[in-house]
């Protein structure tokens, strides 16, 4: 190096002397912005190479910290998705939570309701094999369970105990291939057998051809197999098929439809009715007519409402009133009201019907009751309520 | 090549070197810097004559040293900036290369031949003009035109009167 400056000493001169002229007349020279051009030059000398720098440095640091930020996110993405599966969990843990709390709710409304006595059990386990039908419930002898005894849900019924032990019981399902139970229908009565296939849906047996049976109609147990008692609900029709000599007719087990977890032993089996099934053509409740507009005459109705049997009550009623006769007071031999009596206010009287005789319930059921012009409480209007007949024979009184 | 074109282009460089005395060194810029400042108030077109460039020239050419021209130039020029209204410096960049470069040209070539002093004088008068236009501009920021037919008249004018005033300059020389 001193031997290249010596080399080239007089351009190194050359250079150190030009430098420290440019750099006295940095000193005294200042720009438009009366700022000094030793700073100027000095600021535009160091900006680039500070900018340069500070690229570098920010590239660098940022690369490290979306290197960081990416590997952190690529960290959070793995603890999220753990605490997303671990919530799964718990909201499937917590819905069945909920549900066997909702069933636990159901079986102990039903065997508060239930005539037959009866104890929960918990399924808690499975036989075993991969067509097994059987589970296994955590009472057993010990808890008065006998081998044959039905076990049912609220929904229906489930299996019936095959083997009890001392702290569980073993219970063939429905849907086993050796189960059979009886059962009836509950629109027609008709009395089959109920035997599992080995998987979800059951089907009867030994229903005549000519039996009428729908899809969707209830199966309730019969009683007849000394096992069930009569009247539980078995599952509904999903598809029926005529057949000789008996129908095929394969039913959806409905004491199995909202799962296996808690059921009810029946210790003690008490025989019910089978519920009616539903008339085809009940009677429909009809709301009341809108009110009329403003200056809008409310129409009164121009005839007697109702039937026939209310027209002539009604009619005699209003005899008896003239004739001052009440009707079931009179002693047997005495003189009966003139039936053949005209009323002078005949047709305007009848043409006032008592709504509440004429007025129809759901199913059927009637009520006397006030008008709607009498009652100012209610506020209803004026008009009876229509009712539609009903084909059906007339349900028993429960007057 | 002939002998005098040897003479012209190589020389001998110990033998050609010039040398003067302390005072002629002192006096003759310091006399070139006055007269510049000072006639050219009586006689304006002698503003034109830049004395302290020819000295510039003539001392770097004669003493055929390089570092010792840049520094008289240097110096010329600080002196001349010191006077003038422009930042020091400006003159002393540009002549601090024109004397090294006119230095240079003297280890090279025979500077004792008018006609080459002539060309040489209107070479580096002109280049001083240039550079000194470029700081301007580049330094200064000054937005000024650069006069290139005037510059080169002016350059020869400077060249001739630079010839005459070297001619008395040679007679200040020491003699060997």
């Amino acid at each position: 190096m001193e031997t290249l400056l010596h080399r080239h000493r007089d351009k190194t001169v050359l250079v150190l002397v030009i430098f420290a002229q440019l750099v006295l007349i940095a000193v005294q020279v200042r720009n438009d912005q009366d700022v000094r051009m030793i700073r100027v030059w000095s600021v535009t000398a160091v900006t680039p190479l500070a900018r340069v720098l500070e690229t570098v440095r920010g590239g660098g640091v940022g690369f490290f910290h979306n290197y960081i930020r990416v590997h952190d996110a690529r960290e959070e993405n793995r603890r999220l998705e753990a605490e997303l599966d671990r919530l799964k969990m718990e909201n499937l843990f917590l819905k069945s939570e909920l549900s066997t709390a909702d069933r636990a709710k159901a079986l102990v409304a039903f065997q508060a309701r239930t005539p037959s006595k009866t104890i929960a059990a918990r399924v808690i386990a499975s036989g075993a094999g991969a067509n097994s039908k059987v589970v296994f419930v955590d009472r057993g002898s010990g808890s008065g369970v006998e081998k044959g005894m039905p076990v049912v849900t609220p929904d229906g019924i489930v299996g019936k105990v095959i083997a009890a032990y001392p702290t569980a019981s073993e219970v063939m399902l429905v849907t086993d291939p050796d189960f059979a139970a009886g059962v009836i229908s509950q629109k027609n009565h008709v009395a089959g057998t109920l035997k599992g296939q080995g998987h979800a849906n059951c089907k009867v047996d030994y229903v005549p051809s000519e039996e009428k049976i729908e899809v969707g109609d209830l199966f309730y147990t019969s009683g007849d197999d000394r096992v069930f008692p009569r009247g539980f609900p078995v599952g509904a029709v999903l598809s029926v098929r005529s057949a000789s000599p008996y129908k095929e007719i394969i039913v959806e087990p409905s004491g199995l439809e909202r799962g296996l977890e808690a059921v009810l032993i029946m210790l003690e089996g008490v025989h019910q009715a089978i519920p009616e099934a539903p008339p085809a053509n009940a009677p429909v409740y009809l709301g009341p007519p809108p009110p009329p507009a403003p200056g809008e005459q409310a129409t009164q109705p121009s005839g007697p409402a109702g039937t026939d049997a209310d027209r002539l009550r009604q009619h005699y009623q209003q005899l008896g009133e003239a004739q001052g006769h009440k009707f079931g007071e009179g002693l047997p031999g005495s003189k009966p009201p003139d039936f053949n009596l005209k009323l002078p206010a005949a047709g305007q009287g009848a043409a006032q019907p008592q709504a509440g005789d004429a007025e129809t319930r759901r199913h059927g059921d009637t009520e006397k009751g006030p008008t709607p012009a009498q009652d100012p409480k209610t506020g209803v209007s004026a008009s009876p309520r229509p009712r539609v007949p009903s084909p059906t024979p007339a349900q028993p009184s429960q007057q | 090549m002939t002998e005098s074109g040897d003479r012209i282009l190589v020389g001998n460089q110990r033998e050609q070197v010039s040398r003067f005395r302390a005072r002629v060194l002192l006096f003759v810029p310091l006399a070139a810097i006055l007269f510049q400042v000072y006639v050219p108030r009586f006689f304006v077109f002698l503003g034109y004559l830049e004395l302290p460039l020819l000295v510039t020239i003539y001392f770097a050419l004669m003493r055929r040293s390089q570092i010792g021209g840049l520094f008289v130039g240097a110096c010329i020029g600080l002196a001349q900036d010191s006077l003038s209204t422009k930042p020091l410096g400006m003159f002393g960049i540009v002549k601090t290369l024109v004397g090294y470069f006119a230095a240079s040209v003297g280890l090279r070539i025979d500077v004792e031949h008018p006609a080459i002093r002539l060309m040489l004088t209107f070479f580096f008068y002109f280049f001083h003009q240039f550079l000194y236009w470029v700081l301007s501009r580049g330094l200064l920021g000054e937005q000024i035109a650069f006069e290139i037919q005037r510059t080169l008249v002016l350059g020869l004018l400077n060249a001739i009167v630079g010839v005459a005033v070297f001619h008395f300059l040679d007679k200040l020389r020491e003699q060997a």
